[in-house]
């Protein structure tokens, strides 16, 4: 959930609260001042009543309301009578109009006249309270609903306004990448918790960049190193091998010392390749033409293929040129086909498609293999145990150096595409 | 056949020297731009190893002075650094070939036979081992006199495996050699067994006294009946 919608669904909850207690308050004091106000009506009616029944003492007959709004009826004296003091009462009364009973405040009083006394009712219509609740409630729900809206509306237009450094940090930290040194720009903010915000940020920014680089150019230097004595050791292990009066036994440990040595030294070239490519000391470039890369490395791989069992198949949909080191290009798509070959089982086939502006490299398979970490270094599928897992994140670094998008899709089958940057296309 | 090493790196040179030898050539060593002057001064060589990056100054201005002395040494460059300029300014200053390192001491092995196969031969000259004859120019072998029909692969390992008779080339040389530089991304050398097996058989069928044996799965050997 957004920060700006989080806190409008508290307010939201907030207001929902206080507009209730407020609405049951509001209700409870209206009623209270209604009730008053009315209770001095109908007083003011009563002696209004009683002044005109010393006037005309025939309404002291009218002992129901029917179309009048006060009623007499004669009582007998006695304490109870004397005692009486004047009640205000809610009661129901038909009503024609509306076809049905409907409240209505009723003032009853105990008067004398002549030395009788007589009760006096009078009334008046009063509020309808399911009405009143009704009324009030939809009222009450459009405030509400109008109050979360324009919090709403005000969020996003006034906190966002606020908040768009914040915003701007998380955008460009979203497309932050470690490896290139392009500088990031802050937005100018006046607002103190942003400033320290960005500066913190960069801070630590910039500490991971040292950091990159420096592992990386451990990784450059230690690879550099090892070299030369993983190649002496070799050979003077290959020189030991050739000499006679080894039994069968040595040599066979020899040849498993040479073996692992070998694929030491291997994986260690690669680890150096990836640092050159990295550090952008390819810088051998010319005019290639895809289609003939392609041809060499199927020639390079037909023997692999073979052995294996598997069909490499070439659509040759274009002519594809670019620009760039022949070298890595041929290392990029000797990775991409070597893989589909090496994970391919017998009797299928490879198939290799060249188009307008993307390459891609099918091979079949049963399910899709996680593609988030299929190009990071050392992911090896479990069970391989002679790859190195570093292959393709040769092939990635090479894509990346020549801004090719190198993806994998599974549709029934691996699919690696390298896609070329239009301008790429002369 | 004499060889003079130009290196700096000791334990490479120790590693060079013993490779050579076993080749049964007399190898002698230089270890800066002034010792190695100071022998090719002194001595005639039949080929010279020189590494470009020594302390003591630039390997090429010491082709440079090789040239001018009009001698006829055969010049093979070994460079660390993977330098397109180094390797045209070598030749270009009349080196013979040129070798970037890291190596593999078949491939060097190979190179200088071949460096001094050109100088030494002019256009004929063929490899005579047992009953097969080798002509690396034409690409041609013949057994018994019969010729035979190696395609490039075939021709280029039978090729690397005679510069290297009776000695252990690994697979990942060989097929550097023959596939090229960049197979070595394939992950496995697997596919090197195809070829020796089509090449096993040819040989066999014409009754080579060429045999290539198999290595512990480090690699193979040419022997000679």
């Amino acid at each position: 959930m957004k920060l700006l919608n989080y806190t409008t669904s508290y307010f939201a909850f907030l207001l929902l609260l206080i507009i209730t207690v407020w609405a049951l308050i509001f209700y409870w004091q209206m009623l209270d001042e209604i009730y008053d106000s009315m209770d001095d009506g109908l007083e003011n009616q009563k002696m209004l009543v009683i002044q005109k029944a010393k006037k005309d003492p025939s309404i002291l007959n009218k002992i129901n309301f029917d179309d009048g709004y006060y009623t007499f009826r004669k009582v007998e004296k006695s304490d109870k009578i004397l005692a009486h003091k004047d009640q205000y009462r809610d009661t129901t009364m038909y009503m024609l109009n509306e076809d049905d009973f409907e409240p209505v405040r009723l003032l009853e009083s105990i008067f004398k006249h002549d030395d009788e006394y007589y009760k006096v009712k009078v009334i008046t219509s009063m509020v309808e309270e399911d009405d009143l609740i009704e009324d009030l409630f939809y009222s009450i729900l459009w405030l509400y609903i109008g109050m979360v809206v324009s919090i709403l509306l005000l969020n996003n237009i006034l906190l966002k306004k606020v908040w768009h450094p914040f915003y701007d940090l998380l955008q460009k930290l979203k497309n932050f990448n470690i490896e290139s040194d392009q500088k990031m720009n802050y937005s100018e903010t006046n607002i103190e918790e942003f400033k320290l915000l960005n500066q913190n940020v960069d801070r630590l920014l910039k500490k991971s960049r040292e950091a990159y680089v420096s592992q990386k150019h451990f990784i450059e230097n230690a690879s550099h190193e090892l070299q030369t004595p993983l190649a002496i050791s070799i050979n003077k292990l290959e020189l030991l091998l050739e000499s006679e009066h080894l039994d069968e036994n040595d040599m066979r440990l020899l040849a498993d010392g040479i073996q692992n040595l070998e694929r030491l030294s291997k994986f260690n070239k690669s680890l150096l390749l990836l640092s050159k490519i990295e550090n952008k000391q390819f810088e051998n470039i010319e005019q290639l033409n895809i289609n003939l890369i392609l041809q060499e490395v199927i020639d390079s791989l037909k023997d692999l293929a073979e052995l294996r069992g598997i069909n490499i198949e070439f659509q040759q949909n274009e002519e594809l040129f670019f620009k760039g080191n022949k070298d890595l290009m041929f290392i990029l798509y000797m990775n991409l086909i070597k893989n589909a070959i090496i994970h391919s089982s017998k009797e299928t086939a490879v198939i290799i498609s060249l188009n307008k502006d993307f390459v891609s490299v099918k091979n079949e398979g049963e399910k899709a293999l996680n593609s988030a970490v299929i190009f990071q270094r050392f992911y090896k599928q479990s069970g391989v145990t002679s790859s190195s897992g570093i292959g393709l994140a040769l092939a990635k670094a090479i894509a990346v150096k020549y801004d090719l998008a190198l993806d994998y899709k599974f549709k029934d089958a691996h699919i690696f595409t390298t896609k070329f940057p239009l301008h790429a296309k002369e | 056949m004499k060889i003079l090493i130009v290196e700096d790196e000791l334990q490479m040179l120790e590693n060079i020297q013993q490779n050579l030898e076993k080749e049964n050539y007399l190898v002698e060593t230089a270890h800066n731009c002034k010792e190695a002057q100071e022998k090719i001064g002194v001595y005639n060589y039949d080929c010279i190893l020189l590494d470009i990056g020594l302390p003591d100054g630039d390997g090429l201005s010491l082709l440079q002075y090789l040239k001018s002395q009009q001698l006829m040494e055969a010049v093979i460059i070994v460079s660390a650094k993977d330098s397109l300029d180094d390797k045209l300014k070598g030749l270009e200053l009349g080196a013979d070939d040129y070798l970037p390192k890291p190596f593999y001491m078949a491939e060097l092995n190979a190179r200088i036979k071949a460096v001094l196969r050109r100088r030494n031969f002019d256009g004929n000259n063929s490899i005579s081992l047992g009953n097969t004859e080798i002509f690396p120019e034409e690409r041609r072998v013949k057994i018994k006199s019969e010729e035979v029909e190696l395609n490039r692969k075939e021709f280029d390992i039978l090729m690397y495996l005679v510069a290297n008779k009776e000695r252990l080339v690994r697979k990942p040389s060989l097929a550097e050699h023959v596939w090229g530089d960049n197979i070595d991304q394939a992950d496995s050398f697997e596919f090197i067994y195809s070829q020796i097996k089509n090449l096993r058989k040819k040989l066999k069928s014409h009754q080579s006294s060429l045999k290539i044996k198999a290595v512990y799965g480090v690699g193979y050997k040419l022997m000679v009946e």
